[in-house]
């Protein structure tokens, strides 16, 4: 049961990943993203991240592709012409991109052939967990995050303000 | 002291980060308050601002000179100021007041004076001053993107030059692109040694066997991030068109100061965690090394643009900077801190010559435009002289302090040939460096312009000049200083 919903869910975010790339409308390729990231909290959820899933519903799939979404139709953005891609990137790319996932799993299956699969709820995901570590050991980085998120809204103002 | 997670050393390392970060937001309060003529009160606010914190830098040594320690930690090992992060933290601060002293002018000139450009260059230091003494995956990797997302937005601070918007989006979209790739391989640190902190990961790591291959895809992605940052073969492809794009004063900047701050983490991720791979690594870094130089300093001749030369100029520096970790022993460090600490002050000295090539009608970033430099100019003429001395590594300057350095310790490892292959790259950067002279001194001046002065740039030139000849006539006391550095990578 657990492995049929996980590898429903893997194989569903990732075909909402290769649907983003493949749809010409930006409307389009937004709303796989909606369904790449609620596949994503379906499987954070499924470990036992129970607060990172929520997470990613409110503020991924809620706020942010809500924004998305909003921006795309105020710019009534059109069809994409497909660019003039370089020869090498169009015949070579899907097949080194194979090859270095084929490598990759080649090596977790040398590292760990006898693991079983991640169970339900393994992980310390509880909101009381997370909180402890945030507040605690992780106090410093936490609190350096306020000053990029400071320079990231000071630098959508600068780039973006009407010439006086 | 002040509570179970926050304790009184912990404010007290944070002071000059904190400090910065309050002169930061002063600077963009102060700024409403100033119209257009007062601008350069910003400069001096962020001036000020730096002043403080180097003011609390040297009291935090004299107390722990007091204390009779020489690594401080805090923040449960979340950071540690050693020697090594000492040294880094000056290197920041004197490389962003430089850069605050020649951008005052220009961004006159250029008409896009706004207090946001120092307050994000002070938040740009407090993500250096991280980088230097973080000893926790996720503050480095914190303070890494706090100084790479300023640097996007600097490099695009011209909204009106396409050049300058077409420098930030490549580097803000390859950027974010090695950042993922370098946090792919600390994700995979963090597997197997359930732990971020730099100390445990690298003990977790010496208990694995010998050629474990999630090590070694560990080390080449974390590598792989690290040589796009620093800007080395082949992830550098970036570099030379994001310093052609940027303003003059930000790529002078980006040459120094994060530059500095990517070696630091390198050297940090390399040696404390990696140390114990040596034999894994090395074989990849000399590549690496190999096609820096070679790549840098082939390129370099054939440009046109100054800005771009030293692009791939700084390219072939990486090179010289890496052999001095492969070479890994205490004259490698020693070469390497010296090399970097040179390297600040000689690259933005030549930077503030490009930076007072701008005029009002002229970008003055072709090397033609500093035709005929010798008779509008005379004293900027000699000091370009020096620094480019200096650059390519002639005895009398300090350039050549820290090439001695590097060479040595390759000879003293027994990389003989690398040795002769780093040396020979010098006679070209002698070329393509005296391209520059040769236009100065003997090509008449195309335009009677005079180069752009001010007090800021007079100071910063003075400064660097100083520096690069003083550190070449008389290196000792800077040799004494890189032992505390290198003395701390050592421990």
């Amino acid at each position: 049961m657990y492995q049929a919903l996980f590898f429903l869910f893997a194989a569903s975010a990732v075909g909402f990943a290769i649907n983003l790339l493949i749809q010409r409308h930006p409307i389009h390729s937004a709303l796989s993203l909606i369904g790449v990231m609620g596949s994503l909290a379906s499987l954070y959820l499924m470990l036992g991240a129970e607060f990172l899933a929520v997470v990613q519903v409110i503020v991924y799939a809620g706020a942010v592709m809500v924004l998305f979404v909003f921006v795309i139709m105020l710019l009534n953005a059109d069809k994409e012409e497909p660019s003039d891609r370089s020869k090498m990137a169009k015949y070579l790319g899907l097949p080194l991109l194979f090859l270095l996932l084929a490598m990759i799993t080649v090596v977790i299956y040398r590292q760990f052939p006898e693991d079983a699969m991640v169970q339900f709820g393994d992980f310390p995901g509880q909101t009381a967990a997370i909180g402890r570590l945030l507040f605690r050991d992780f106090l410093l980085p936490f609190e350096v995050i306020s000053i990029l998120i400071l320079i990231a809204i000071i630098g959508a103002i600068v780039l973006a303000k009407k010439e006086p | 002291m002040l509570s179970e997670y926050f304790s009184a050393v912990d404010f007290l390392l944070l002071k000059p980060a904190i400090l910065l970060t309050i002169f930061g937001i002063g600077v963009m309060l102060t700024d409403l308050l100033l119209d257009e003529r007062q601008k350069y009160f910003n400069a001096v606010t962020a001036l000020v601002g730096i002043g403080f914190a180097a003011v609390q830098m040297l009291r935090i040594q004299s107390q722990m000179r007091e204390a009779g320690v020489s690594e401080v930690e805090a923040f449960r090992g979340a950071i540690v100021l050693d020697g090594l992060g000492i040294f880094f933290i000056w290197l920041f601060l004197i490389s962003t007041a430089i850069t605050i002293l020649i951008s005052f002018r220009y961004l006159e000139i250029e008409n896009e004076h706004h207090g946001e450009y120092y307050a994000i260059l002070l938040f740009a230091t407090v993500g250096m001053i991280f980088l230097a003494i973080g000893m926790d995956l996720i503050t480095l990797f914190v303070g890494l993107e706090l100084m790479v997302l300023s640097i996007y937005i600097l490099a695009g601070f011209l909204r009106g030059d396409r050049r300058s918007n077409e420098a930030a989006m490549k580097y803000l979209l390859l950027g974010a692109f090695s950042s993922g790739i370098l946090l792919y391989g600390m994700s995979l640190l963090y597997g197997m040694s359930n732990s971020t902190n730099l100390r445990v990961i690298g003990s977790a790591l010496s208990q694995r066997p010998l050629g474990d291959p999630l090590v070694i895809m560990a080390v080449v992605t974390i590598a792989a991030g690290l040589f796009f940052k620093i800007g080395a073969v082949p992830f550098h492809q970036w570099l030379p068109d994001v310093y052609e794009g940027a303003p003059h004063s930000v790529a002078a900047f980006m040459s120094v100061g994060p530059k500095v701050a990517a070696f630091a983490l390198l050297l940090r991720l390399f040696l404390v965690p990696l140390g114990e791979l040596r034999e894994q690594w090395e074989p990849l870094l000399i590549g690496v090394a190999v096609a820096t130089m070679t790549l840098g300093n082939l390129a370099a001749i054939s440009q046109s643009n100054i800005k771009r030369m030293l692009g791939y100029s700084a390219i072939s520096h990486v090179g010289y900077i890496l052999l001095g970790l492969v070479a890994g022993n205490e004259t490698g460090l020693k070469g390497i801190v010296i090399y970097l600490l040179v390297y600040v002050f000689m690259n933005l000295g030549i930077f503030t010559v490009v930076v007072a090539m701008r005029r009002r009608d002229l970008v003055g970033d072709e090397i033609n435009d500093m035709a005929g430099l010798m008779h509008k100019s005379p004293v900027m003429a000699i000091l370009s002289l020096i620094f480019l001395l200096s650059l390519a590594g002639i005895p009398p300057t300090a350039g050549f302090l820290g090439k001695y350095f590097i060479f040595l310790s390759l000879l003293e490892t027994g990389h003989y040939t690398l040795a002769v292959i780093a040396v020979l790259y010098v006679a070209v950067a002698i070329y393509y460096y005296f391209r520059i002279v040769v236009v100065m001194f003997m090509q008449p001046p195309a335009d009677q312009e005079l180069p752009s002065m001010s007090l800021g740039i007079r100071c910063a030139l003075g400064v660097t000049a100083a520096m690069t000849l003083f550190m070449g006539l008389y290196p000792e006391p800077f040799i004494q200083l890189a032992t505390g550095p290198v003395l701390a990578i050592l421990r």
